[in-house]
């Protein structure tokens, strides 16, 4: 039972990143594209934002209940960069609501997507460094090291630098893709293709830095990569994603522009996941904590499993009528908050 | 200031600014759906400029809430990961429980705010009622948690270790109830007070009529909770007397064990010489309000080991606190039940909107002083009994600079969002002066 609420786990952190990162790149997208992105983009999220972010909190509360040691563990050796990320998300989501409802005038908006925009930039890079940290195996059990080798070596290291650059480009590539399926008018749609495209190719550069940063910091992604199957499979299907998501940019699509990129997305996480399993956390010493070792007891399992099924039962088709009415129609400029 | 000492305050300050919100998301709702309630009943338009006008400040309290909620989940881990460890499993089940409860809030609201021109009209209006159910159970949820460790129940404590889990058990802990009620009822009582204190000092300056529907929706559920309230503190407090006697000795400074122990109002107490100066006594009250019996014996302070001391003055001063206020906020809401047969008379009288202008930050500050009782009468305990709170301590150095980082982001917060309450009330006065 302990795989199932693991796997729901994944589920919801995959949602995250496609939902979520959408509404993060959003920020992103609008520094790089200097605010032209900003009224489109916020339109677009603002309805389905508050929603979005619940996933990450599922994901925390499905940790502590059921894999409490990963949840403590964590939160401990890499209290700083977590740390970082929550002012971040305490930023980002207040200046974004702010923008929308605070009486239009000028300079206050501008300050709110200032905020904004940098600290969307700013979170989600350490959400990638975070994410790098429990990839990369330098979490440390034994508080009797230096402030140093247990606080901030298992995060400030090459690799997970490098995964923070990594998520910034996937959040902005995903918002980019979220936007054009959004949009109606020719022009802006070639735009936001071209920097999406630009985006892509970034993403392909990254993606070969991240791989060099294991390496360097003494972890062998690639070859652990090559030995499991699923994850090579997956890792290849991203790949051959490539140049259909590029054709559906010159001629865009909504829909398979929007399942490509969640695809892809969802075969990155997998790809990421079948290396990994069952080791949830690789730890210095090398005693890892594992899907065994850490999951709390079957009985606990069991509860969690039923108040999440019950979750599902309420929330996808409540989920689904809420995109229904804001999204899949073609007015989207009509969205107006009366 | 220790690590300990600055662990506490960050978890004091974070919880203490997320309550603020998640109490006006709680409540806020349930006035909104009956605003557009009473539009779609009357047609009188005034109903649905005020629907309006409280959603923008709800999604801006909303996201507020959500962003320290979500912050709060993350501290919990950050702050006392040992506690968490040990807790997660067992208390967890209300928490994700409340997940779904969040997800369906959080779709609701959406729906509401953003669904005005886009749904019919008895979907946009459930909507709003969906809102505001899930939010209460969400507070029900967590305040069950918070409960378990008042009153920890549902599994066996061997060589430090939680055995035989019942996640069933712990949820519906002995607190869980008493908690869950005093706490539903206050956040309506302190919501209620608080919209109705804006919209008096409003209507003082502009005589509008948005203003008078607005304080009589919010005093209609404020006065209620309110008259309400302290019968409910009273079972709460009969409940702590039972589950936690230390806890009541403290906030009552209560040092010696007595039959006919005395009710102490007011007063200087002295944890060091275990007397209070200045209090007024009752006796015989305290053994009443404990156990429902003039005669009975009241446990002491003196009964416990020093080291299990929750901190005196601090518990004792909010005990007081919320005491007084919620009697004053019975006060308040009783005037305005006997008077509803002469509402319009004294709507227009500047005595009674300056009362109510009084009693805006009454019952925050209740919740606030509330909160202290609970949480610092717990102390040395995180789970009462079980876990002291310096044993589950991270070990991250530097807690401190987290703790003033924390709590300059929340002040700074806080001035924003006053400011652009500010700035939404003043664009509102505009438009209807402006309308003549
Ligand atoms: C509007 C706010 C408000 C008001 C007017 C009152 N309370 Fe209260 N009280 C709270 C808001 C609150 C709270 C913030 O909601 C607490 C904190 C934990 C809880 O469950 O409720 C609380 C806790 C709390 C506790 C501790 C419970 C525990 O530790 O388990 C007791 C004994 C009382 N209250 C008793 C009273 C009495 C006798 C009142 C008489 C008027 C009263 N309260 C008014
Ligand atoms: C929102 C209302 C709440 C407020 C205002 C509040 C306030 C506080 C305060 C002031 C402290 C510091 C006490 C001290 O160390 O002297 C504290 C500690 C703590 N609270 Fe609460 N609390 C609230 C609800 C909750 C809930 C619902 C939970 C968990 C389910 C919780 C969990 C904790 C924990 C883990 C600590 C730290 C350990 C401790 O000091 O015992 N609190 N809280
Ligand atoms: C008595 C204490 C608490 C009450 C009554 C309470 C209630 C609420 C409510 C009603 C919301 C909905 C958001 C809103 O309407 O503003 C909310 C948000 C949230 N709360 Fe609390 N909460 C309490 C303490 C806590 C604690 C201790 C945690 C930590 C685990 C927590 C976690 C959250 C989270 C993650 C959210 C955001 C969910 C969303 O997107 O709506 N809350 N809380």
């Amino acid at each position: 039972m302990a795989e199932i609420n693991l796997l729901i786990l994944v589920v919801c952190l995959l949602l995250y990143v496609i939902l979520g990162g959408a509404d993060f790149g959003g920020g992103i997208l609008e520094l790089l594209t200097r605010g032209k992105a900003a009224g489109i983009v916020s339109k677009a999220i603002a309805p389905v934002w508050e929603a979005n972010h619940v996933w990450l909190i599922l994901v925390v509360v499905i940790l502590f209940v059921g894999f409490p040691t990963v949840y403590s563990t964590v939160l401990t050796g890499l209290h700083i960069p977590v740390l970082l990320v929550l002012l971040g998300i305490i930023f980002r989501g207040t200046a974004f609501t702010f923008r929308h409802y605070d009486i239009e005038e000028a300079r206050p908006k501008a300050i709110y997507s200032i905020v904004f925009q940098y600290s969307s930039l700013f979170t989600t890079f350490f959400l990638g460094v975070t994410l790098g940290g429990i990839i990369l195996g330098k979490i440390t059990l034994d508080y009797t090291y230096d402030f140093y080798t247990v606080f901030v070596l298992p995060w400030l290291n090459i690799f997970a630098v490098s995964m923070g650059f990594f998520m910034v480009l996937l959040f902005a590539f995903l918002a980019a893709i979220f936007t054009v399926s959004e949009l109606n008018d020719e022009k802006h749609i070639t735009y936001f293709s071209k920097v999406a495209k630009r985006l892509l190719l970034g993403l392909v550069l990254v993606g070969a830095l991240v791989f060099g940063g294991a390496q360097l910091s003494g972890h062998p992604l690639l070859s652990e990569f090559l030995q499991s199957p699923v994850s090579l499979i997956s890792i290849t299907l991203a790949t051959l994603a490539l140049p259909f998501l590029w054709h559906f940019l010159n001629k865009p699509n909504r829909t398979l522009l929007r399942l490509i990129a969640g695809f892809q997305t969802t075969m990155i996480v997998t790809g990421w996941f079948a290396i990994q399993f069952p080791v949830l956390i690789k730890l210095k010493e090398g005693m890892d904590i594992t899907l065994q070792n850490a999951a709390a007891p079957p009985k606990i399992q069991f509860y969690l499993l039923i108040a999440l099924l019950f979750g599902v039962l309420v929330i996808f088709p409540s989920i689904a009528y809420l995109y229904k009415v804001f999204k899949f129609s073609n007015d989207s400029n009509a969205i107006n908050n009366s | 200031m220790d690590a300990l000492m600055a662990a506490r305050l960050q978890m004091g300050v974070s919880l203490g600014f997320h309550i603020i919100f998640a109490c006006i998301g709680m409540v806020m709702p349930w006035f909104m759906f009956v605003a557009e309630w009473k539009w779609l009943r009357t047609n009188n338009p005034v109903y649905l400029d005020l629907a309006k006008a409280w959603s923008k400040g709800v999604a801006i309290f909303f996201a507020v809430g959500a962003v320290s909620g979500t912050v709060l989940s993350f501290e919990m881990g950050m702050l006392w990961p040992k506690f968490m460890e040990h807790a997660g499993p067992i208390f967890g089940m209300p928490f994700s429980w409340e997940g779904t409860a969040f997800f369906l809030e959080a779709i609701a609201l959406g729906l509401f705010l953003y669904g005005r021109n886009r749904l019919n009209k008895r979907v946009h209006l459930y909507a709003g009622l969906v809102v505001g159910i899930a939010g209460v159970l969400s507070g029900i949820f967590v305040v069950a948690a918070n409960a378990w460790m008042n009153a920890p129940a549902g599994f066996d404590w061997v060589n430090g270790h939680a055995e035989n889990i019942d996640p069933v058990k712990a949820m519906f802990n002995k607190a869980w109830f008493s908690q869950a009620h005093h706490m539903t009822i206050a956040a309506f009582s302190a919501t209620g007070f608080a919209v109705a204190g804006v919209h008096a000092v409003l209507y003082l300056r502009n005589k509008l009529e948005i203003h008078k529907k607005a304080i009589t929706i919010a005093l209609a559920f404020a006065s209620v909770a309110a008259i309400l309230q302290p019968l409910s503190g009273d079972l709460a407090a009969k409940n702590v007397a039972k589950l936690q006697p230390a806890k009541l000795a403290a906030f009552e400074s209560h040092f010696e064990t007595q039959k006919k122990a005395p009710l102490i109002i007011g007063g200087i107490p002295n944890e060091e010489k275990q007397e209070i100066k200045y209090a007024i006594k009752l006796p015989g009250f305290l053994s009443f309000l404990a156990h429902g019996d003039f005669n009975t014996e009241v446990k002491g302070l003196e009964e416990f080991p020093k080291e299990e001391w929750p901190p005196v003055p601090i518990t004792h001063y909010s005990f007081q606190i919320m005491v007084g206020i919620g009697m004053f906020l019975m006060l308040i809401a009783v005037i305005f039940l006997a008077g509803t047969f002469k509402w319009e008379h004294w709507l227009e009288k500047k005595w009674w909107l300056k009362l109510l202008f009084i009693a805006t930050p009454l019952g925050f500050i209740a919740v606030e002083a509330g909160w202290i009782v609970t949480e610092v009468g717990r102390q040395p305990w995180i789970i009462y009994g079980i876990m002291l709170t310096k044993d589950s301590l991270t070990p991250m150095p530097g807690i401190q600079y987290t703790f003033y980082t924390v709590s300059a982001v929340y002040l700074l917060l806080s001035f924003v969002v006053i400011w652009l309450l500010s700035r939404q009330i003043k664009m509102l006065h505009k438009k209807y002066l402006s309308n003549g």
